[in-house]
């Protein structure tokens, strides 16, 4: 059942992600938008706002061109890379050490989940190791109870 | 004026300087027993009246300032840069920290007032107070050297005698809220010195028990609160007045902004284990001590130029300075820190998973993350450049990929967490309080594709931006579930007092709140960033169209209809203008008239530069957010942008909950009142012999009853 849940999550987000690619229009309008206007703005490129803007009426030009040839998204981004140098890019994508940008923030906080797994595991064994051997206590629904004390007292504090 | 500004600066650093040492002196001599000639204790008064008299000798200084500014006195070479004849008195106010040098000199006069309070408020802990004092006066002592020997705000023009007439201020800090968002960002930077200042001396002298918590918590709590506003402020002048349409655009100075403010969301938080359960003491210590170096930090990267920014206008070679100061303070904190660790031994450990203290730690994780990835993307162009020669952009794109989905995660964790019990939390317990808050993500979620947000329509794909979509249709469910578990929380404490006390819900609801103000001010807090997270996630329905709109043409985005009415030029001393007027109709209806404007200062020759005047038509459902872009030079005809931002004013309206939230939580809670009844002991004598020492009223052995008279916490 579980298994069946998690796989039908996973085909839905599939299949979200894969959207959006697939018309001329949306392919122009998110690359725009992995391009920076490059007459210093430091605008994206289709949100540059800058009349008569030195810049961004050649990037797009150039942008149409590329979609216009079939290029692929690496190979578009490869070549206003090469023209117009590194920074037209709105996010590090040229892959080598360009990835590592994307892979550190994940890393802290999966080594951070990690870390505070083995330490809830190394305390928890600390901490029956430590204790003595609690009795029974013959209460027969200690939860019920518990839940009904914190219901009763919570409110103030 | 100039000179009596310096003198009181030189003033204020040999103060601060005696404050220092002879603070140093006496708290070591008080910590070891050792005998001075003079008693420690009377040089520890006199460090602390030094403390206050140099908050009076920078009080004098920037008094010094504004008044060069308001008599146009441009012999002074930071007035000439910054201000003219012809500025409004307004702005010739904000002038003062409009470039480097009076920006570091409100920085230590806010730093000095922090530190004149505290010193005040002495009589709450004098020797934990005097040690965070003498701390503060070494902060202080590092911003008096920078405005007395680096960044001199009194320097004279070259010859003594000034120009006719200055170069003016910058005209995009040409704008009400620049009178109001720095000083409300430095002192949200500076207030959190207070409790690093606390923090480092708690450590030092080993404070036994957690009372410099509760003696720093209003503290970090008002720092939290100006920081929080003066972040919000810049956003709201990024949107009023750079015109692109948003108001965040990721920019370093922004992010430096940012960090502290998240680090220090995480102190507020985790410091509530160490006041409950006597844990995380040493991460607590160290997230104070990062907030505060992720303060100065800020300001090396506002002033260094080491990473390219909007905010290059207080660029200069001052970095350096910050950088050995960012190295001492860290040395500091981590010798003081191995030095005492063993202070700091938690008396508790988390023994499950599923409990507020999990949930505590989990935010914390997740708040350092963000902050983190905010870093991380701030600095990796020096470090690409280093490694690869090349510097790269980090922009929005970078931070919506990575930031969003680790703020959706946080605005998860700020509905779980108050659901769970301190230690561990029963399986019943929590079907019992997650049922409603799942109920209503999964009404909302079917309610939204409802009314037509779907990731997947054909009008996403073409926009291009599908993630986008999915992100924000996520945030608002669960913006909804974690509303539904905050209201939730409230019924339930005030039906308990409604069954104790008879009164109606809404009396009932305010009395719990005034019981425990912390607590239901936190639900608050919450409320209000939930309700902003609703607002952020309105952008990813942005709409924009850029039209040449002649007399009488029209357009028509997102259910308006814009017809333009006519357009022209206008001109003042201090700057020319362009502008058009726009009727808005909406449903055939007129609503409003806007008049978006462009202007161009030419008094100022140092900054000269058009700058946009947004006009914007607001309503919970959207903004329409028009700008004058220009004109075409062919023919002359205005060329307007417009814009259609859903749910922006919901960011407004949850900062506002926010502040609401805060000054609950500040305000103390109601206390135990008692009254005494008397009542006949059973040991009590006969009420005849009455005791006559007692005034012949109580007699000897009656029992004081104390009987609530009021709400008890």
């Amino acid at each position: 059942m579980y298994k069946r849940a998690l796989q039908l999550i996973l085909i839905v987000f599939v299949a979200f992600t894969m959207l959006g690619a697939s018309t001329p229009t949306g392919r122009f309008n998110r690359l725009g938008h992995d391009l920076v206007c490059t007459c210093g703005c430091a605008e994206i490129l289709l949100e540059c706002n800058h009349t008569s803007c030195p810049a961004s009426p050649g990037e797009i030009a150039d942008l149409h061109a590329q979609i216009d040839s079939g290029a692929s998204d690496a190979a578009i981004f490869k070549f206003f890379a090469a023209k117009y140098g590194p920074t037209v890019l709105a996010e590090p994508v040229r892959g080598g050490f360009d990835t590592v940008a994307w892979i550190g923030p994940f890393a802290f906080l999966l080594l951070g989940i990690a870390l505070i797994l083995l330490l809830l595991r190394l305390w928890k064994a600390r901490h029956a190791r430590l204790a003595p051997a609690a009795p029974e206590i013959p209460t027969p629904n200690a939860d019920a109870l518990r839940d009904r004390i914190r219901d009763e007292t919570n409110y103030g504090e | 004026m100039p000179f009596f500004g310096s003198v009181s600066l030189l003033l204020a650093l040999a103060l601060s300087v005696y404050t220092l040492l002879a603070g140093t002196l006496s708290l070591w001599a008080i910590a070891h027993g050792r005998a001075l000639a003079i008693a420690p204790e009377r040089i520890r008064e006199t460090a602390r009246r030094a403390g206050i008299a140099s908050f009076v000798a920078v009080t004098a200084a920037a008094f010094a300032l504004v008044w060069a500014f308001f008599t146009n006195d441009f012999s002074v070479d930071y007035v000439l840069h910054h201000s003219s004849i012809a500025l409004p008195g307004f702005y010739k106010f904000s002038s003062i920290w409009s470039g480097q040098e009076g920006s570091l000199l409100l920085w230590a006069w806010l730093l000095a007032a922090y530190g004149f309070v505290l010193r005040i408020r002495h009589k709450t802990d004098i020797t934990l107070h005097a040690y965070a004092s003498t701390i503060l006066s070494g902060v202080q002592i590092f911003f008096l050297l920078l405005v007395n020997f680096i960044a001199l705000p009194f320097a004279i023009v070259p010859g003594g005698v000034g120009p006719a007439d200055g170069f003016g201020l910058n005209p995009l800090l040409q704008y009400a809220e620049m009178v109001i968002h720095p000083p409300m960002l430095y002192l949200g930077y500076v207030g959190f010195a207070v409790p690093f200042a606390f923090a480092l001396g708690a450590l030092m002298m080993r404070y036994p028990g957690e009372k410099w918590i509760q003696i720093t918590r209003r503290w970090t709590m008002v720092a939290w609160l100006f920081l929080t506003c003066g972040i919000i402020l810049g956003m709201h002048w990024a949107y009023a007045v750079l015109g692109w349409g948003g108001y965040w655009g990721w920019d370093p100075v922004e992010n430096a902004s940012l960090m502290p403010w998240l680090t220090g969301t995480a102190f507020l938080h985790s410091v509530m284990m160490q006041e409950k359960r006597g844990m995380m003491k040493g991460w607590n210590v160290w997230l104070i001590f990062i907030t505060f170096i992720l303060t100065i930090l800020g300001t090396l990267l506002t002033r260094s130029g080491l990473v390219s920014s909007v905010h290059a206008f207080a660029e200069s070679d001052i970095g350096t300075w910050f950088v050995w100061f960012l190295v001492l303070v860290m040395a500091v904190c981590l010798f003081t820190f191995l030095y005492n660790r063993d202070h700091l031994r938690n008396e508790n450990h988390l023994e499950s998973l599923v409990s507020r203290e999990s949930s505590f730690l989990f935010n914390n994780l997740v708040l350092l993350a963000a902050c983190f990835t905010v870093l991380w993307g701030t600095l990796f162009p020096v470090l690409s450049e280093f490694v690869q020669g090349s510097k790269v952009t980090m922009g929005a794109p970078f931070y919506n990929r990575v930031a969003v989905p680790i703020g959706i995660f946080l605005l998860f964790l700020t509905g779980v967490g108050p659901l769970l019990a301190w230690r561990s939390t029963s399986l019943r317990a929590i079907r019992r309080n997650f049922v409603l808050p799942c109920i209503a993500i999964i009404v909302t979620t079917i309610v939204l594709i409802i009314a037509g947000v779907r990731p997947w329509s054909a009008e996403n794909q073409a926009s291009g931006d599908v993630g986008s979509s999915i992100y924000a249709l996520v945030c608002i469910a669960l913006g909804v579930g974690v509303i539904t578990a905050i209201v939730a929380e409230f019924l339930r404490g005030a039906n308990v007092v409604h069954t104790q006390t008879g009164k109606n819900l809404v009396a009932s609801t305010i009395l719990l709140t005034r019981r425990n103000t912390r607590r239901y001010g936190g639900y608050l807090i919450h409320f209000g960033v939930v309700i902003m997270f609703i607002g952020l996630a309105g952008s990813a329905f942005n709409q924009s169209r850029e039209s040449e709109m002649s007399f009488g043409d029209s357009i028509n985005l997102g259910g308006y209809k814009v017809v333009c009415q006519s357009y022209s030029e206008d001109s003042n001393p201090n700057y020319d203008s362009q502008f058009a007027l726009l009727d808005v109709y909406h449903n055939g209806k007129k609503i409003t008239r806007l008049a978006p404007e462009r202007r161009v200062y030419f008094v100022n020759t140092d900054h000269a530069q058009p700058s946009t005047v947004v006009a914007i038509h607001s309503s919970l459902q959207n903004d329409l957010y028009v700008v004058f872009e220009g004109t075409n030079p062919d023919n002359d005809k205005p060329i307007i942008k417009f814009f259609i931002n859903p749910l922006v004013n919901w960011i407004w309206v949850g900062v506002v909950i926010v502040i609401f939230g805060t000054f609950i939580a500040l305000v103390p809670p109601l206390k135990t009142a008692t009254r005494r009844v008397e009542v006949p002991s059973p040991l009590a004598p006969d009420p005849t012999r009455m005791d006559p020492a007692l005034g012949g009223g109580l007699a000897r052995g009656s029992v004081p009853l104390t009987a609530p008279e009021g709400p008890h916490v």
